[in-house]
């Protein structure tokens, strides 16, 4: 069976329909959200097992934790630390603003080195700043060499989770893709079978193309070391194979330790994919003569990120060791999957990320996305409170709201505002409850429920009833009781 | 011992028969209970659809209705996690100094139905008698901020003739989130509608909770879809008597 692969996505903050509209799309995609659900529930099984079995689990979440806390409170230090120390080994460090000009420093390696063709590992923040489209434009052709990265790129797919980007394409789809853009006609939806068909599409490119482009897990303040986990190895050939390696790293993701390591890896391979360790651990410092790349570039880039460390409650969020563990446990994702965030950084972490990033001048939604349940921060291993994060975030698009001429004609506006009127006074509560009452009597059937509300109320009975207002009220039962007990 | 009861807007308005459940329930283990008569909001609502600054209001009037009390009784879990978590960054950020100490004071005297009989009055067996097969929806709040644990189950498992039955996936969200039942309907009725088939999956005849915040949700669902299933908080549960069932509710 063969199911047609849903028209792009596009994944830019600036442009993307408000969450509620394009989770409606989602929503009505049933083969979306069934290859969401059942993706999610193996990863959720599997971290459920082995983080159980770790007795010491809250121990290593404590000091996850403490070790990211740290670094953002000295993040200059080290980073100028990992700057003198790569740069001492062989590398050379760059540092990105925005993502125009990591994208700029990028293009210019590559011009440096006439390269015309790029071998990729997996990164969202390549994603984040758009790298790909910009480098297809100025003439180079980009290889995706990760898997789940690669079905997306020849998809034509944008990604929808964090670490595994294609979770929302089963295998019948991706064999579909394989078959069209690798012309394998014969091909079986038979997971050896693909990941052969991968295999032999990919090992041509790492062994012929002398560029790569990577992310980073991990920089090594200490030692000036990068980090890079994964679980089949493809990035190991990026990584090892080319004569350039030009490395794309967020400024947060600096440790100050090579021991930090033995934490970070710990939690972080259990709550990403459900493993003890990921298979594929990559660590290289600078550059050695006669192995692996003899050309090394460290982009580090800002991108917003230095604004979002100002400020002291939202800090927290760049703790985010990019696990996706608080997406996997998000009932909201869960119905919706990542395109619905409009950004490559999808789930609960998303919601307080992007808008972040956009410096609060798009994807206001976002913080919204969110019945505040709490399951993104009890699964989170560096503890981020992500609804304390979204509460922030919300006060501030409430208070771009306040100076909006048009607040007044939102009903949600206008009515939280009266509401805290009538709050402010207990004769104001019950006067209004008494009309209230009135007021809802006209919607209210025989049986005692309101099945359709006019206006905003209408979001409320589309999908449930709504018990009538009970004739007499708890304080106005109150009032009789102290009189009858005269 | 004595009690003062913030019974919540929405309890106080929409659910009043968990109000009386409450007092009848606290009355017969001895409890005498005041009522504030001045009483309104937690500020809920408004803190978290980032109304801060009219939050900030009413957790100032929570403080000040409550200062003298000697305990506080709230049969809301998501109120008493609004009070419990967001009060104290509001006082911090309004930098109300005064008013951050007074509240101080009186956190350790605001508790949850639940926490209440069990860690305050150190009853589990409160004399009921609720001869069906209940479902207990383990709300957000409830696990995740108030980390309420196994005091609910104690409570229900001394309830004569109780059967309690399990909700698979139980601590996943109902996707009610107050204003995010309506910002976001259509994912809160998807939310909505998996927890539904979860909670009607235990054939049990009533779902309880200790907000009826969620069971509005819940209990509008399965009005709507004429589900062989009613809410009922757990106060009316706890409540019950032989002599005297919980009363009848459309």
């Amino acid at each position: 069976m063969s199911h047609a692969v849903p028209s792009r996505v596009v994944l830019d903050p600036r442009s993307a329909p408000p969450f509620p509209q394009a989770a409606l799309s989602a929503l009505r995609n049933p083969q979306l959200r069934k290859n969401v659900a059942h993706a999610i529930d193996v990863i959720q099984a599997k971290r459920a097992k082995v983080v159980g079995e770790k007795t010491d689990w809250q121990a290593l979440r404590a000091a996850a934790s403490a070790i990211r806390t740290n670094v953002l409170e000295n993040l200059g230090a080290y980073l100028e630390e990992f700057e003198a120390r790569c740069t001492a080994a062989g590398g050379t460090v760059h540092w990105a603003a925005d993502a125009a000009e990591a994208r700029r420093i990028i293009l210019d390696l590559l011009c440096q080195e006439k390269a015309s063709e790029v071998v990729k590992i997996k990164t969202m923040t390549s994603a984040e700043i758009q790298l790909n489209p910009a480098l297809e434009a100025a003439g180079v052709s980009v290889f995706e060499t990760d898997l789940a990265e690669l079905i997306l790129q020849l998809g034509e797919e944008e990604p929808s989770h964090i670490v595994v980007p294609a979770l929302h394409v089963n295998r019948s789809q991706v064999r579909e893709i394989f078959a069209r853009r690798m012309g394998l006609k014969n091909l079986s939806d038979d997971p050896k079978e693909l990941t052969n068909a991968a295999r032999t599409y990919l090992r041509g490119k790492f062994l012929s193309i002398p560029t790569a482009i990577s992310g980073s897990n991990f920089l090594i303040a200490e030692t000036g070391s990068v980090a890079v986990v994964e679980s089949e190895g493809n990035g190991r050939m990026c990584l090892t194979l080319p004569r350039t390696l030009i490395t794309l790293a967020g400024i947060e993701k600096v440790l100050p330790r090579f021991q930090d390591l033995e934490v970070m890896l710990q939690v972080l391979a259990r709550s990403a994919t459900g493993e003890r360790m990921n298979p594929y651990t990559s660590l290289w410092t600078g550059v050695t003569p006669g192995d692996g790349p003899q050309r090394f570039h460290v982009v580090l880039l800002d991108n917003g990120r230095s604004s979002i460390l100002s400020r002291p409650k939202q800090r927290q969020t760049l703790k985010c060791i990019r696990c996706a563990a608080c997406l996997n446990a998000c009932p909201v994702y869960r119905q919706t999957g990542g395109h619905a965030y409009g950004s490559v950084y999808p789930g609960p972490i998303g919601a307080i990320l992007t808008p972040q990033l956009m410096h609060m001048e798009h994807a206001q939604s976002l913080p919204y996305a969110s019945s505040l349940c709490g399951a993104c921060y009890e699964v989170c291993p560096v503890k981020i409170n992500i609804p304390e994060v979204l509460l922030e975030l919300r006060a501030q698009v409430v208070n771009q709201e306040r100076q909006q001429a048009g607040r007044f004609f939102d009903p949600m506006y206008l009515g939280l505002r009266i509401a805290s009127l009538l709050f402010a006074r207990a004769w104001r509560f019950h006067a209004a409850h008494r009309l209230g009452r009135i007021g809802l009597r006209l919607f209210t059937r025989k049986d005692g429920w309101i099945h359709s509300l006019p206006g905003i109320g209408a979001k409320w009975t589309q999908t449930r009833d709504l018990r009538g207002l009970p004739g007499q009220s708890f304080h106005e039962w109150w009032a009789t009781r102290g009189k009858e007990a005269k | 011992m004595r009690a003062s009861l913030f019974i919540t807007c929405y309890n106080d308005t929409l659910f009043p028969e968990t109000g009386r459940a409450v007092v009848r329930l606290l009355e017969r283990l001895g409890v005498e209970l005041e009522f504030q008569p001045r009483q309104t909001c937690c500020g809920q609502m408004h803190a978290n659809t980032g109304f801060r600054g009219e939050a900030f209001a009413q957790a100032k009037r929570f403080v000040r209705l409550y200062r003298e009390a000697e305990t506080v009784v709230i049969p809301s879990s998501s109120c008493v996690a609004m009070i419990r978590d967001q009060y104290p960054g509001l006082f911090e950020e309004l930098g109300n100094e005064a008013l951050r100490r007074e509240f101080a004071a009186l956190l350790p005297r605001v508790y949850e139905l639940s926490e209440f009989l069990i860690d305050r009055l150190g009853v589990e067996d409160v004399g009921a008698t609720f001869p069906h097969r209940v479902a207990y929806h383990a709300s957000c709040h409830g696990v995740r901020a108030l980390c309420l644990g196994d005091r609910p189950y104690r409570l229900l498992a001394k309830v004569r003739g109780l059967e309690l039955a399990e909700i698979p996936n139980a601590e996943r969200c109902c996707g009610f989130g107050g204003t995010f039942s309506v910002k976001n309907a259509e994912v809160s009725s998807a939310m909505l509608a998996v927890k539904l088939q979860d909670i009607v999956s235990t054939r049990a005849e009533y779902c309880t909770a200790l907000d009826n915040s969620c069971l509005m949700h819940l209990g509008g669902a399965m009005h709507r879809q004429y589900a062989a299933m009613r809410t009922i908080h757990m106060a009316q549960i706890l409540a019950s008597t032989e002599d005297c069932p919980p009363e009848a509710t459309p």
